[in-house]
């Protein structure tokens, strides 16, 4: 079976800076894989390259695309590489502002990635904006309201059916909970977790907490100083580190 | 009588041949915004440099000059403007609009149809029809080298949803032979289907250092939705004072009791039909 995305050899310095150095990994169509480290592990380094925020100095990422198979993203024309980034991916960040059009009702968030690949419908528009809405759980009646005026948990919750709205098969998402309270915390993994199996989505998840990888990933890389010290599934990982960083961080977890 | 002092029509020389280098590529990529050197001209911004630059290196000693502020050829800026070419360049003016062959024009075009053989002069305050969703230029220059139009549309579904209808009334954004979007000004969309015109059409930003132009024939298409079309909509009046029932009105406050005239804006085409004997309503009364 073809993976949808894999990667090879994925290098970036910042100068004599490494941000992360021969990162190789594959993710097949329906897993979720997490990436954990402490800050500066050169985690978000790996998400933005892959996701051609960054340009790496060295590596390949091949995605598997609808029309054409397993191409190699680095390579393509930056056209092609942004509508990608449009229809088939979905970025996750993790300021909702970052990721949201806060002058525009939320409605017209959702609504923006469908008309950027052509719906001239505005009825349509709006019924796909109002479902989606619906499924992460914002009241249809806030649909005409700015995400300024939403609390930090709805606003990524926005974020996150403007990104699902064109059904991508890819999400990287960068510390999607990072930022919130726990309550809305789990809350928001619950219903990520839901969207992932209903969907068959396929994701990236980076993030520096634990718990968010053992609920929403399959496998787990771990990484430190931008090199991946240690991957496998994630209760493999999580309940029988085997690299002295992974035992660190395991047994950092505060208990309550 | 021409002002010595000045080369002709104010700017040097040199200073026209940059702005008509720009013109041409302007004309050779319709609807493209072409960066172009502006230069501080003795009028305040927002009161049409850009304007005033393209018409001084379009402007030769034969042609006559017709300059129009609001449909109306004798506002303040009307009459400035023309005055300053009257001194600078000693070039004929007109407030005709069939006997111009250049005419600037801030905010409305001509209700008269143009001819191939006139050039309409834009003033542009903000050139850039993505500025609404995008603050960044290098990023708005990306979207439109890149066809990335999609956030046009945002704004179009903004008004649907705050309005129940497309609200935008003026700079409505046209796409140009079906490649730029471009912010045809601030004229009002009733004036969005002449854009497809005979005349050539230039388009100056002072303030933003940019030109832009729409050759005669052009196709500009307004964007719309296809549940919500493209409405170039009036005042649902004829003209008060010639009667006029398809020209583009303003609506005039005559007194503190309510009472208004709706009067056509373009001030010489409502001047032309009342020397032919048209009568409007409001003018029937009070005679």
């Amino acid at each position: 079976m073809t993976p949808l995305l894999s990667v090879h050899g994925l290098t970036k310095t910042y100068g004599a800076q490494i941000g992360c150095a021969d990162v190789a990994l594959e993710l097949h169509p329906g897993e979720v894989l997490g990436v954990v480290g402490e800050s500066g592990s050169g985690k978000s380094t790996l998400l933005s390259c892959m996701a051609g925020h960054l340009t790496p100095d060295a590596g390949e990422v091949v995605f598997d695309t609808r029309a054409e198979g397993p191409r190699d993203v680095l390579k393509m024309s930056e056209p092609e590489r942004r509508m990608l980034g449009r229809t088939d991916w979905a970025f996750v960040h993790q300021n909702p502002r970052d990721g949201l059009r806060m002058g525009v009702s939320a409605g017209g968030n959702v609504g923006e990635r469908l008309m950027a690949v052509g719906a001239r419908h505005y009825g349509e528009i709006r019924e796909a904006a109002t479902d989606w809405l619906a499924r992460v759980e914002i009241a249809e009646t806030r649909v005409d309201d700015r995400p300024s005026t939403f609390s930090g948990g709805m606003q990524q919750r926005l974020q996150i059916a403007r990104n699902l709205v064109t059904a991508p098969r890819l999400v990287f998402m960068d510390e999607p909970t990072g930022g919130l309270d726990v309550s809305v915390q789990a809350r928001l993994l619950d219903l990520l977790r839901g969207l992932v199996r209903d969907l068959g989505l396929s994701a990236i998840v980076v993030t520096h907490d634990l718990a968010v990888t053992r609920l929403l990933a399959h496998r787990l890389m771990v990484m430190k100083g931008g090199r991946v010290v240690e991957a496998g599934l994630t209760d493999q990982v999580l309940d029988d580190p085997q690299h002295p960083y992974t035992q660190l961080l395991v047994s950092s977890v505060l208990q309550v | 009588m021409t002002d010595q002092h000045y080369n002709f029509a104010y700017l040097d020389e040199q200073t026209k041949r940059m702005i008509r280098r720009a013109l041409l590529k302007a004309v050779a990529l319709p609807g493209y915004q072409v960066p172009f050197a502006s230069r501080e001209m003795p009028m305040p911004y927002g009161w049409g440099t850009g304007g005033v630059q393209v018409t001084a290196a379009t402007l030769t000693p034969d042609d006559t000059l017709k300059v129009i502020d609001q449909g109306a050829d004798d506002t303040t800026n009307a009459v400035s403007i023309r005055k300053f070419f009257e001194r600078t360049a000693g070039v004929a003016t007109t407030t005709a609009t069939a006997e111009a062959s250049v005419i600037q024009t801030r905010h409305r075009i001509p209700e008269e149809d143009l001819t191939e053989d006139q050039i309409l002069v834009y003033q542009v305050p903000i050139p850039e029809p993505l500025r609404f969703l995008e603050p960044r230029e290098t990023e708005t220059r990306k979207m439109h080298a890149l066809e990335e139009y999609g956030a046009m549309h945002v704004k179009l579904y903004e008004d649907i949803s705050r309005h129940g209808h497309i609200a935008t009334a003026y700079a409505y954004p046209v796409k140009v032979e079906e490649r730029y979007v471009m912010d045809p000004s601030p004229i009002p969309k009733f004036d969005n289907p002449k854009l497809e015109s005979r005349a050539l059409q230039l388009f100056g930003a002072g303030r933003e250092h940019r030109i832009y132009a729409l050759p005669p024939h052009t196709k500009a298409v307004s964007l719309d939705f296809d549940d919500h079309p493209f409405d170039p909509s009036k005042a649902p009046h004829p003209c008060g004072l010639c009667g006029a029932e398809t020209s583009y009105l303003d609506e005039i406050i005559t007194d503190d009791r309510g009472g208004r005239l709706f009067a056509c804006s373009d001030t010489d085409f409502c001047a032309r039909r009342r020397a032919a004997g048209h009568v409007g309503p409001a003018l029937e009364a009070a005679l």
